[in-house]
């Protein structure tokens, strides 16, 4: 029972993580249609940027100095996806989307060196803050606060990105733009503003993810990759372009994930992928992806 | 007819005059190359058959798989396996066997993902590569793991067993041979791939590239055909696996991994791949790339990168489209 509730919590602390990524890989696709490969590095690059604050910059730091320092690494992602848009992808719209897979592909392999260049080959954590938060009694177990810490911040960004999306201006602006990109710009909207905000955005979500997973698991060269293909599968369940898709899928994904891991390690993660087969032979826009 | 063959590419006569040179060249390269350069060029051959498989769907049927990876993995296990299972050193066994496995796996896997195209094609490919790679990754005391599965040249046959290296001098014999061999299973990659595109079912494939609805008007089975190309594509892609296996020697699951399907996109791109010689030049031209970005800098992945970033943005038709633009332009010119 304990060990029930516990990996319970473990499922929705690495489903947050899932969405974080996943959810900023569709909200790009539904705006740009733009398969990112370079996704899962840029969540890497936010995990670097902040392992590299909290555990050299400020270490030896009180506690809320290192709360302050954790979004550091989703501003700086951000801020990276906002010069990419305009200089790597803005020339390809309109060609062939084979270009934007492969422009994002170099984007991969250059980021990756990026990261190895700036940070070493060594991992990188940021322990501290997970050290200096101590645990908590969950029934007989003892469980780390910062687990928690982080489900609430999973959520929080869940709630704040479908107000975004759903209850503001630019969300409306966003959603016009997703739909009918010509019909928008004889509108009068600054499309190529819009893809700037919305890429940077969906960085700036991949960039959290992995500010937020650093003080849990060091940050390593090749977390990319792994997480890139992990967020792909969550978002063929949930649909491409769909935020509860995202949220659905990294929910399903994590809880198989984990009960994979206790009962049928060996094929955990061939079992992903053959559900994620199955949802695009029976239902190719995912469970909540529209045509 | 013969007017038409005319504009729609080079002649016949052109092509034979411009490939028996090179064949001469590519035959007498041994003489003046040492052993690390002739087993350098021989990879880049295997690379050039498997991007000359995986471009009959890219180039010829505008099908991006993003999980070709898998077949060459594929090829490459079923010979490693073959060693280690069953102690099989003649490579034509490796070849009818390994091309049978990734025959098939590649029909079943087609199947799947012809019902889509587009970006659902990548995607699916792709998932479908990644769990050959998990199970590789994860299944270590079949695979090896991370350690691989090890294929020593020195229990290599060639020819059904006319060939084997063993005594003095082995390692230098086995490359040159197996340049031979590689080179001549090229050749006929080369001339059947030709015939597959120059035939009848090669430009269907064309036309379902070009236009879909209209190819079905005309009463092309578009899925089948898809199928049939995703088959073929993947039994190259296969046979390149298979020979790349005996020249490396080992057998890991990054094969699998879809970076390497990254790297296969990568090559056919940089040849072009809108041309037939594209993904051959793409190949090659890759392979010495990486090896000296690979000898020469630590980050060998933002070189390939940075290459990558300036043939998208600057030169899309690859290498082969590229020149034979400037070739054309010239000769107008004059």
């Amino acid at each position: 029972m304990d060990i029930l509730v516990i990996q319970i919590l473990n499922s929705i602390f690495y489903a947050c993580i899932l969405f974080l990524i996943a959810a900023g890989l569709s909200l790009i696709y539904g705006v740009m249609r733009i398969v990112n490969l370079a996704h899962g590095s840029l969540y890497a690059l936010g995990a670097y940027v902040t392992a590299w604050a909290i555990g050299t910059l400020a270490a030896g730091a009180p506690l809320w100095v290192l709360f302050l320092l954790l979004p550091l690494g989703a501003i700086v992602v951000a801020a990276a996806g906002a010069l990419i848009e305009p200089t790597l992808l803005r020339p390809l719209y309109r060609r062939p989307e084979e270009y934007q897979l492969l422009i994002t592909f170099a984007l991969l392999l250059i980021l990756e060196d990026v990261m190895h260049f700036l940070f070493g080959g060594v991992p990188l954590t940021a322990g501290a803050v997970i050290d200096s938060m101590g645990t908590m009694r969950i029934m007989n177990l003892r469980y780390p606060v910062y687990n928690l810490v982080v489900i609430t911040i999973g959520i929080a960004s869940a709630v704040f990105l479908w107000a975004v999306i759903y209850r503001t201006r630019f969300g409306v602006i966003l959603r016009a733009t997703s739909q009918n990109m010509r019909m928008a710009s004889a509108l009068g909207l600054n499309v190529k503003w819009v893809y700037v905000q919305a890429f940077a955005l969906g960085c700036f979500m991949a960039g959290l993810g992995g500010a937020v997973v650093v003080p849990a698991q060091a940050a390593v060269l090749g977390m990319g990759v792994e997480a890139l293909i992990l967020a792909f599968v969550v978002v063929v369940i949930g649909g491409l372009g769909s935020l509860e898709g995202a949220l659905i899928g990294a929910l399903i994904v994590s809880f198989v994930r984990t009960a994979g891991i206790q009962f049928f390690p060996e094929i955990e993660l061939a079992v992903l992928y053959l559900i994620a087969a199955l949802v695009l032979l029976i239902k190719p826009t995912g469970l909540f992806g529209r045509a | 007819m013969q007017d038409k063959s005319a504009r729609t590419g080079p002649s016949t006569r052109l092509i034979v005059a411009c490939a028996i040179p090179i064949l001469i060249l590519l035959l007498a390269m041994p003489r003046f190359l040492d052993v690390y350069q002739i087993q350098l060029f021989t990879y880049g051959l295997i690379y050039a058959i498997a991007a000359l498989g995986f471009n009959l769907l890219l180039g010829y049927t505008g099908l991006l798989s993003f999980g070709h990876s898998a077949y060459f993995g594929l090829g490459a296990y079923s010979a490693a396996f073959l060693v280690k299972y069953f102690g099989v050193g003649s490579i034509e066994i490796y070849i009818l066997v390994g091309l049978f496995i990734t025959g098939l796996i590649s029909a079943a896997f087609g199947y799947v993902c012809v019902r889509h195209t587009r970006i659902f094609f990548g995607i699916l490919t792709l998932a479908l590569s990644q769990v050959l790679w998990t199970l590789a990754y994860k299944f270590f005391w079949v695979t090896g793991g991370t350690d691989g599965l090890r294929v020593a040249f020195a229990n290599l046959t060639l020819l059904g067993g006319l060939i084997d290296f063993k005594g003095r001098n082995a390692y230098q014999s086995f490359v040159q041979s197996y340049y031979y061999y590689v080179l001549l299973l090229f050749c006929v990659c080369t001339i059947l791939m030709w015939v597959i595109v120059h035939s009848p079912f090669g430009k269907a494939l064309q036309a379902i590239r070009d236009n879909e609805t209209r190819a079905q008007f005309l009463g092309i089975p578009i899925r089948r055909y898809r199928w049939i190309a995703f088959l073929l594509s993947g039994s190259f892609t296969g046979l390149a696996g298979i020979l790349w296996v005996p020249l490396n020697g080992l057998v890991t699951p990054d094969i699998l991994y879809w970076p390497f399907s990254g790297e296969i996109v990568f090559m056919t791109v940089l040849g072009g791949f809108r041309t037939f010689t594209g993904p051959i030049i793409g190949a090659i031209v890759f392979n010495y790339l990486k090896v000296y970005a690979v000898a020469s800098t630590a980050y060998w992945q933002f070189m390939l990168g940075a290459v990558l970033v300036v043939l998208v943005l600057a030169l899309p038709t690859g290498i082969v489209g590229t020149l034979s633009r400037q070739f054309a332009k010239f000769r107008k010119r004059g």
